[in-house]
Parts: structure tokens; C-alpha cells; sequence
């Protein structure tokens, strides 16, 4: 199915209601006197286009806008998870003391802003629609991640996102207008057929390379893949707390999303029993396995050495960049099946550990290792727990969640028989294993010091907490739900 | 008993969720409520005991449930006479444990039910068919082992804990990808452990070669065989006694336990291939290493340690020769072992709690002092030491009986290490128990009536199987002439002349 403008519009709710929220918020901050309930009205707003993507009208598979944005259930899977990010994330800011007084209007309507975005580049088809939603999304997240404009931090960081941003995204519309000066055309799937006939005559055309490359730069600085990653750390410092969790889950969820679109319908074809063959002569998957074996190792050995909990789960997610690449490589149904699987994993996991820290960040102003000093023996157990059950599932082990998603992306890569990426992500497992372990170590192991403060846990974090939590543990041991719903979502264009 | 796996598995799991409901203040009630945890695993091991068919090598009491059917995973439970006996000797330790850590006092609630957790764990492993399954539980004892060493355990706590937790990690990630290796090589994939030994013969050299070394190393690092030993004594000493004795008395086994229920009959090619290198050479290595570095402690605790690294030896030894009485005697090693060991750490215990140090030079003269204490000591140093009539005679001579036939060069140098085993032992007993009486120590009391019951059962297990090992040997006779069949069968006789 090909819709134009017009008939598109009734299978557009979803970005609708998320254009027209944000507005809207914009609205009821100026002229009602609800401030304080915008938090409230921004998950609403949210949870309606979450429904609407879910339960909406849809189609199997179809074009929208003249083949500018697809409708399919790949689109559908990052939507639901894109818009759970938000709900959490706005859920975390309504309880997060850093952004208290801070122009919530503006805040909740930038972030819902930046959603809409990344539901664009969740189902981009096109050069130019995929170029418009991150340079959407960018634009959005450089006003989020400074937003507390007073702190120097803030500003450093919204300052360096923009300069590799601008950088990055220049990099990759060059890319994108070398692919078009090469085919013609900036459709992703006519695109897969024309470059197969370039290929095909210019075997090893360095252009070709050379654009695919530049391309890759705009998507791989969004999933802060190595080495497009310099910005992350400081960036994931200096935001707001909630922000930096938004940017580490939903940013590279959406990243993943819009890198599978394009890598795979324009630059390899499917063989149709659920393998896919790169494009003659461009040996991009053996790129990327060396790109997401030096991502997961830089990611793991930097975070070895930081002191600051925001900065050491910023490097940690640049090496849960690497993992999902992994499955990226395969160029496999089931390392598709395992990227979409550890997308939800991680949203859990990464989430739940960021909500923690936030609760030790509001209560003793502080981010470092330290803060969480004895942690489990000041009246914190509750937190305590709930922190180490994060983080050694995001270290991997069972019977957490994280293990089964780590399993998924192993048992991708060894159906391949790619040994080496296989045995390069098993050592990363083990030295990501010892800095959560570092946190955990101060939490349990370690005696608080006299006048280290009590960490209670409210209501509203304890739920949001709470539900992280359950996701981790059930789908941990249980996660039947999860594998068949990455299974449907592995429908889109190309494939 | 349907589900007498299950319930044996997960009682001290549900032990540990009450002892976690009950209230901070009450201590006692806590430590009672642990124990009572332990005791059906217990009853249950027995009745285990009465009713399990010595006669075959099959598994036994199967149960077998969907568990995620897309990704092949099952629910797969059952026991051969291996993993039997590595059950028992589980549920036996277990309240043993519990009442040698009567007297901890700090965060009582968290430390019983982490042990609880950790025991859950342990039965897990050695009654999972499914090695999916087999990979949870032998990672879910990683985290209550860390933080029982690390929250509760000795003044360099925190270094050990997590020592003990990469090494094993290391282990348990290469033994990831093996597994995964091995899930690909059938059609349809599984993990079924039962499947995965029938299609011995259909994996091809190359495979079986790499998948063995990484799935040895894992098991390796746990037994320890040098080189991948260096973790165990320090966390042997800084954890908590009853710690000690079920690192010490279970955990070690689940190495020799994983060789010979996944390497040996998944990979019997290699099996033969590896097993003189790997198994014997190091097992025998192990063995004066072992006792080496133990002649050479100053601390009562880590000279133990370092015996059990000695006597890990064995079994390894008893394995590779892969002749009857070689593999009865390495099995009748992993129990003995278990009950010789945790015995010595207890003991070790009991003086640690009186006189908070451990320097074999800092006593003397206990044996007038504390004679019943002494009397316990005496059974276990001996049994350790191989004297006869006690059990651990029994299985050091079967396997130097099955090493003799299998290779002779070996069976000298590791029957000759008994004289080290002795040496280190005596001189203990010598400088420790025997001598003047140093008068600091002339008014320490001697055992309580816990310290009694937690020991009495030990020795007298100690010395019923010195006499009569059939109560044990019977059990997995069947089971490892059928596991030593599948190996040596694995290429014809001619081969394996040339691969020895």
C-alpha cells in the first residue's frame, strides 16, 4: 500500500497527537494554571500516541506521505518502545529535584518534540525524511541536554553536543548526496537496487565507500558508536538526570532502528531464508564488527576508571552500543530478532539504573561512586537492591533480563560462527562485570561514613522502580512475550 | 515424588523469601527458620538415598516441561548416580552450615538468605538436564557467593569477592559461547542435555576440539587446576566458615562435576584426546603443587585451602584414566573430599572463634586443653591424610589403583605426594595440638554442643565410608562404567594407544 498526503494522515495518528501535544503543552503553560500537573499532561499526551501506534488504524505493511515514512510493525515496535522511554523519562522528571522550577512548558514540549522525531527515524524510508528526523532529533536533544541553563556543565555539554552534532550530521548529508549523485534516487529500497548495479560494475569503488562511510557518521554519532562517541560522556554528565537516561535508551533505540532500515534494504539483499548478503565488493559487515568490537572495548575499559555513576553508565552504554551492533553484523533474522529484544532489555535495565541514581542524586546533590557509600546499611536496602538487580543485569547475568538479551545477541554471532567477535564480547562481559560491580561493592560491601544521608524512597520513583524492576526479573526468567514480539516486528521494507 | 527434584531445589529457595519476610530484631528466629529450610532438602536426600535404582547408569526421576519453546529451552530435571551423590552431599553440608554460622551477628537475615539462595543454586546444578538451565543456576551462585564473602567474610573481604567473581565469570562466559556452539550444531537446536550426548559421534573434530578447551577451562577454574587456582585461596580464607565449607565441600565439585557430566560424554573425542595433558598431568601436578604450597602456610585456614587444591588433584587424576576403578575412585574422591574438608574447616573454625587468629605457630598443646576438639581433629587429619580405615583411603587408592594401569611414571609421582599430605598435616598436628601447652590458650573451652552436632555427622561418615564405601560406590557405579564406555569407545583401542 502507497498512500499520498491526504489518505496518509488517518495512519499518522500517533506523530499527531505528539505534534500537537507539544504545542498544546506550550499553550496550557501560557494561558492555564496548571504548571505543576504538565508532567502529568505530557505522559497522557504520550501514552495516547503509544495506543494509537498500537491500536490505531494500520496496515500490514505500507507506505505513507509518497514513500517518505513506513508503516510496518518494525516501525510499530520502536514507536511502543520509543514511547515508553518518554512516559518513564517524563516520569523521572516529574520527580527529579535538578529540574524543579525549571520552565516545565517548555521541557515537557521539547521532549515530546524529540519523540516525534525519533518516531520519524524509527520509519524513515527515505534520504531526506531520515536526514529531517535527526537533525530533528538532534536539535530537540541540544536544548535538552542544556537545559539547566545555569550549571556549566549544562552548557558545556549542550555546547559540545552541538559542535560534533553539527559536525556529524554535515559528514552525513555529504554521504547521503554522493549515494544520490551515484543512483539517483534516495529511496532506501530503489537505492538497494541501484547500488547492486553501480556495485556490480565498480566492485570496490572507493566513492561508494567512501559515502557509505560518511553516511554512517550522522547514525553512529546518534548511537554513540566508537569513534563518532567523544561527545556522550560529557554530554550524559552534564544533562539533567532524566535527559541523559532519555539519551542513552531512547536515542540509540531509535539510532538502532534507522541504522537497520537503511544498512539493510539499500546495501545488501535479502536471500529470503532469513539471511541477508552484503552488496558486492563493500565488505561493510566486516567494518562493522571491528567497529562494534573496538565500541564494546573502549566503552568497558573507559568506564573502568570514572568515578561519577552518570559518567561511568555513559561509557556503559557506549558498550551496549557495541553488544547491539553485534547483532547488527550478522546480517541474520536472528540478529534482528536479538537487537529488538535487547532494545527492551535495555530500556528496563538502563532505565531502572538511571531512576536509582537519580533518587541518590536528589537526595545527596551527589553523582560519584561515593554517594552510594554503604548505601544498603543507611535505611537505603530497598534501593540498594533494586540498583544491584540493574546493574548485573546489565553486566549480563542470570537470572536477569540482561543475561537472556546478552544470550540472544551471542547465540547471533555463533550461529555465524563469527569466533572472534564471539570471544572479543565474552572478555567485555567480564570487565564490565568488575566497574558495576565497583557500585555495588560501595553499596553493600562498604560501611556508610557518620552523616552519609538516608535514602528513602517515594512513592512516585518507588513505583516507576518498581515496574523496571519487574520487567528485569519476569523477563528474566520468563520472556516468551518479548522474543515473539521482536519475531512480528521484524517486518519492513526491503526484508 | 513427581517433582522431588523440583522441591529439593527450590524449598531453600522459599526458605530464603521467609527469612527475608521475617522481622530484623529477632536473630534467633531467623537462624531457626534457616535451618528448618535445610532440613526437608535433607529428608528428601535421604528418602533420594533409599529409593534410588543402583542398578542402572540412566537418569532418574526425570521431569521434563516447556519452558521457552522458542528459543528450545526446557525445564529438564533429573539425576544419574553423579549427580546423586553430589546431591547429597549438597543437602548434608547445608544444615551443617547453617548451624556453623549460629554466631554471625551482622545483617543475620541477608547472610541466611543468601546461603539459602546460594544452596538453591548448587542443587540446581547437579540436577539440571537442560544446559541452558545448567548455565542459570551455575551463575546464580555467583552473586549470593559474592556478597557472603564479601559482606561477611575477612579483613581482605572485598578483594576476594570479587577475585572469586571474574575468575568464575571468565570461566562462565567461555563456557557461554561453547554452549551456544553446541546448540547450533544439532538441528533442531537444543539444549537438552540427553540429546546433546546422543549426537556425540555426529560433531566434527575441529569443533569438538575448541568447544572442549573452552568448556575445560571453565570447569577448571572452578576445581582450581593450576594455573587457575590463584582465586581460591584467598577466597577460602577471608570467607566465613560455613562459606569456606561449602566453597570448599560443594563448589569445587561442580568442576569435575561439569567435565564428567557435559565434556566427557559430549565430547568424548576430545575427551580422549585432552585427557592425559589436561587431567592427568595437571591432576597430578595439582597434587604436588598443592601440597607443596601447604607445607609452606603459616595460617591453619589457608594451609587447608591449599590441601584442597592437593586433593582436587585426585579426582582429576581418577578421571583421566577413564578405567573403573580410576573414575569410582575420583567420584568417591568429589564426596570424601566434600565431608574430609568441610570437617578441617569447621575445625578451623572453632579455634578461629576462640582465639581470633589462625597461626599454626601461635598454639600449642590443644590436645590437653580441648580433648574433645582434639579427637574430631584427629579423624579429620588422618582421613585427610590418607590413613586407612578412614574414607578417603579408599578413593586415593582406587584411583592410584586405575592411575597404575593407565600410566605408571603418573601413579609414582602421585603416590609419592602422600608422603607430602602426611608431612604438612603431622607437622600441623605436631605444632598446633601436641607440644607444651601455651598458656594463653590454657583456659579455651572446648566444643559446645552446636559445635558437636555440627561435627558429629562428618566424622561418623568419615569413618562408616572408610569401612564400608559400598553406601556410596554403589550409588554411581552403573553411571560411570556406562560414561567410561561412551569415552573410551569414542575411537577404537589401536587410537588410543597412540593418543596416550
Amino acid at each position: 500500500m502507497d498512500l499520498a498526503n491526504v489518505e496518509s494522515l488517518a495512519y499518522h495518528v500517533p506523530e499527531l497527537v505528539l505534534a500537537g501535544g507539544s504545542v498544546a503543552l506550550l499553550l496550557l503553560d501560557l494561558f492555564t494554571p496548571m504548571k505543576a500537573r504538565l508532567g502529568e499532561a505530557a505522559m497522557l499526551i504520550v501514552a495516547v500516541a503509544v495506543f494509537a501506534a498500537g491500536y490505531g488504524p494500520g496496515v500490514e505493511q505500507g507506505y505513507l506521505f509518497n514513500r517518505m515514512v513506513a508503516l510496518d510493525s518494525f516501525a510499530t515496535f520502536f514507536k511502543f518502545l520509543l514511547g515508553f522511554s518518554a512516559l518513564a523519562t517524563i516520569w523521572m522528571s516529574t520527580g527529579s529535584r535538578e529540574l524543579d522550577g525549571e520552565h516545565p512548558g517548555e521541557y515537557y514540549s521539547i521532549l515530546l518534540a524529540g519523540t516525534l522525531g525519533m518516531f520519524y527515524m524509527a520509519s524513515a524510508t527515505n534520504l531526506l525524511m531520515a536526514y529531517l528526523a535527526l537533525e530533528f532529533v538532534s536539535l530537540t536533544s541540544y536544548v535538552l541536554a542544556g537545559f539547566l541553563r545555569h550549571r556549566a556543565r549544562g552548557a558545556e555539554a549542550a555546547l559540545k553536543y552541538l559542535i560534533y552534532g553539527g559536525v556529524a550530521s554535515g559528514a552525513m548529508l555529504y554521504g547521503f548526496s554522493l549515494l544520490y549523485a551515484l543512483t539517483g534516487t534516495l529511496d532506501f529500497v530503489e537505492l538497494g537496487h541501484k547500488l547492486a548495479a553501480v556495485a556490480a560494475v565498480h566492485a570496490n569503488a572507493p566513492i561508494l565507500f567512501i559515502a557509505v562511510a560518511l553516511s554512517l557518521a550522522g547514525i553512529g554519532y546518534k548511537i554513540a558508536m566508537v569513534p563518532f562517541h567523544q561527545w556522550s560522556p560529557d554530554v550524559y554528565e552534564g544533562a539533567p538526570l532524566p535527559i541523559t537516561a532519555y539519551l542513552a535508551v531512547a536515542s540509540k533505540a531509535a539510532g538502532m532502528a534507522l541504522l537497520i532500515r537503511f544498512f539493510y534494504p539499500a546495501l545488501s539483499s535479502a536471500a529470503g531464508d532469513g539471511t541477508w548478503t552484503a552488496l558486492h565488493g563493500l565488505p561493510w559487515p566486516a567494518l562493522m564488527s571491528v567497529v562494534a568490537m573496538v565500541t564494546m572495548t573502549v566503552g568497558n575499559l573507559t568506564a573502568l576508571r570514572q568515578q561519577n555513576v552518570k559518567r561511568l553508565l555513559a561509557y556503559s552504554s557506549i558498550a551496549h552500543a557495541g553488544y547491539m551492533l553485534m547483532g547488527f553484523v550478522v546480517l541474520s533474522d536472528s540478529g534482528l530478532r536479538a537487537i529488538l529484544f535487547y532494545t527492551v532489555v535495555y530500556y528496563l535495565m538502563n532505565l531502572g539504573a538511571f531512576a536509582v541514581l537519580m533518587l541518590v542524586v536528589n537526595q545527596t546533590g551527589r553523582e560519584d561512586i561515593e554517594a552510594f557509600r554503604g548505601l544498603a546499611w543507611r535505611g537505603g536496602a530497598p534501593a540498594a537492591i533494586a540498583m544491584l538487580i540493574f546493574l548485573f543485569s546489565l553486566a549480563g547475568l542470570p537470572p536477569f533480563a540482561g543475561f537472556i538479551g546478552k544470550a540472544y545477541l551471542f547465540a547471533a554471532v555463533v550461529e555465524q560462527k563469527m569466533w572472534l567477535l564471539a570471544f572479543v564480547a565474552a572478555a567485555n562481559s567480564v570487565v564490565a562485570l568488575y566497574y558495576y560491580a565497583r557500585v555495588v561493592r560501595s553499596m553493600f560491601l562498604d560501611q556508610p561514613l557518620a552523616g552519609d544521608p538516608e535514602i528513602a524512597v517515594d512513592t512516585s520513583n518507588g513505583v516507576l522502580i518498581g515496574m523496571l524492576l519487574a520487567g528485569t526479573l519476569v523477563f528474566g526468567l520468563w520472556w516468551t512475550p518479548v522474543v515473539n514480539f521482536a519475531d512480528r516486528s521484524l517486518v519492513f521494507f526491503g526484508n | 515424588m513427581e517433582y522431588l527434584l523440583t522441591l529439593m531445589t527450590f524449598l531453600p529457595l522459599l526458605g530464603a523469601l521467609v527469612v527475608l519476610a521475617l522481622p530484623r530484631d529477632n536473630a534467633n528466629l531467623v537462624r531457626w527458620t534457616a535451618l528448618a529450610s535445610t532440613i526437608p532438602g535433607l529428608l528428601l536426600g535421604v528418602w533420594l538415598f533409599e529409593n534410588f535404582d543402583r542398578s542402572v547408569g540412566t537418569m532418574q526421576f526425570v521431569e521434563r516441561h516447556e519452558w521457552i519453546p522458542a528459543f528450545n529451552v526446557q525445564y529438564l530435571m533429573g539425576v544419574d548416580g553423579l549427580s546423586v551423590s553430589m546431591l547429597l552431599l549438597t543437602v548434608l553440608l547445608s544444615p551443617l552450615c547453617v548451624l556453623a554460622s549460629w554466631n554471625i551477628e551482622k545483617g543475620v537475615k541477608g547472610y541466611f538468605a543468601l546461603f539459602l539462595l546460594l544452596e538453591t543454586g548448587m542443587l540446581g546444578v547437579f540436577a539440571a538436564l537442560d544446559f541452558f538451565l545448567f548455565y542459570i543456576f551455575w551463575e546464580l551462585m555467583l552473586l549470593p557467593m559474592y556478597f557472603l564473602i564479601g559482606i561477611w567474610g575477612g579483613p581482605r573481604r572485598e578483594y576476594a569477592a570479587i577475585k572469586f567473581f571474574l575468575y568464575t565469570l571468565i570461566g562462565s562466559v567461555l563456557m557461554l559461547v561453547a554452549m551456544l556452539a553446541l546448540y547450533f550444531a544439532n538441528t533442531p537446536h537444543t539444549f537438552d542435555l540427553l540429546v546433546l550426548m546422543e549426537r556425540a559421534p555426529t560433531y566434527a573434530r575441529g569443533f569438538q576440539a575448541w568447544a572442549w578447551i573452552a568448556l575445560f577451562i571453565g570447569f577448571a577454574i572452578k576445581i582450581p587446576a593450576f594455573p587457575f587456582h590463584t582465586w581460591l585461596p584467598d577466597a577460602h580464607v577471608e570467607a566465613p566458615t560455613a562459606i569456606s565449607v561449602i566453597l570448599a565441600g560443594v563448589l569445587l565439585k561442580m568442576g569435575t562435576y561439569g567435565i564428567l557430566r557435559i565434556c566427557y560424554p559430549i565430547f568424548p573425542l576430545a575427551t580422549l584426546q585432552y585427557a592425559f595433558w589436561s587431567l592427568a598431568a595437571l591432576g597430578c601436578w595439582n597434587i604436588v603443587y598443592g601440597a607443596l604450597c601447604a607445607m609452606a602456610q603459616k595460617d591453619m585456614k589457608s594451609l587447608v585451602a591449599y590441601s584442597s587444591i592437593s586433593h582436587m588433584g585426585y579426582v582429576m587424576l581418577g578421571m583421566a584414566t577413564l578405567t573403573p576403578q580410576g573414575m569410582n575412585g575420583a567420584v568417591l574422591q568429589m564426596f570424601n573430599h566434600g565431608t574430609v574438608t568441610a570437617m578441617l574447616f569447621l575445625l578451623v573454625g572453632v579455634i578461629y572463634d576462640r582465639a581470633h587468629h589462625r597461626n599454626i605457630d601461635g598454639f600449642g598443646g590443644l590436645a590437653s586443653v580441648m580433648p574433645v576438639y582434639t579427637g574430631f581433629v584427629t579423624i579429620a587429619f588422618f582421613a585427610a591424610l590418607g590413613l586407612p580405615g578412614l574414607s578417603a583411603f579408599i578413593s586415593e587408592v582406587l584411583v592410584l589403583m586405575g592411575t597404575w594401569e593407565y600410566s605408571k611414571p603418573v601413579a609414582i609421582v602421585a603416590a609419592s605426594a602422600v608422603v607430602l599430605t602426611a608431612g604438612y598435616m603431622l607437622w600441623m598436628l605436631q605444632r598446633v595440638w601436641l607440644g607444651p601447652v601455651n598458656e594463653k590458650y590454657a583456659a579455651l573451652p572446648d566444643l559446645s554442643w552446636r559445635e558437636i552436632v555440627t561435627l558429629a555427622p562428618l566424622a561418623v561418615i568419615v569413618v562408616v565410608l572408610g569401612v564400608y564405601p559400598h553406601a556410596v560406590l554403589d550409588l554411581f557405579g552403573p553411571t560411570l562404567v556406562t560414561l567410561g564406555n561412551t569415552v573410551s569407545s569414542a575411537v577404537p583401542a589401536a587410537a588410543q594407544a597412540v593418543l596416550r
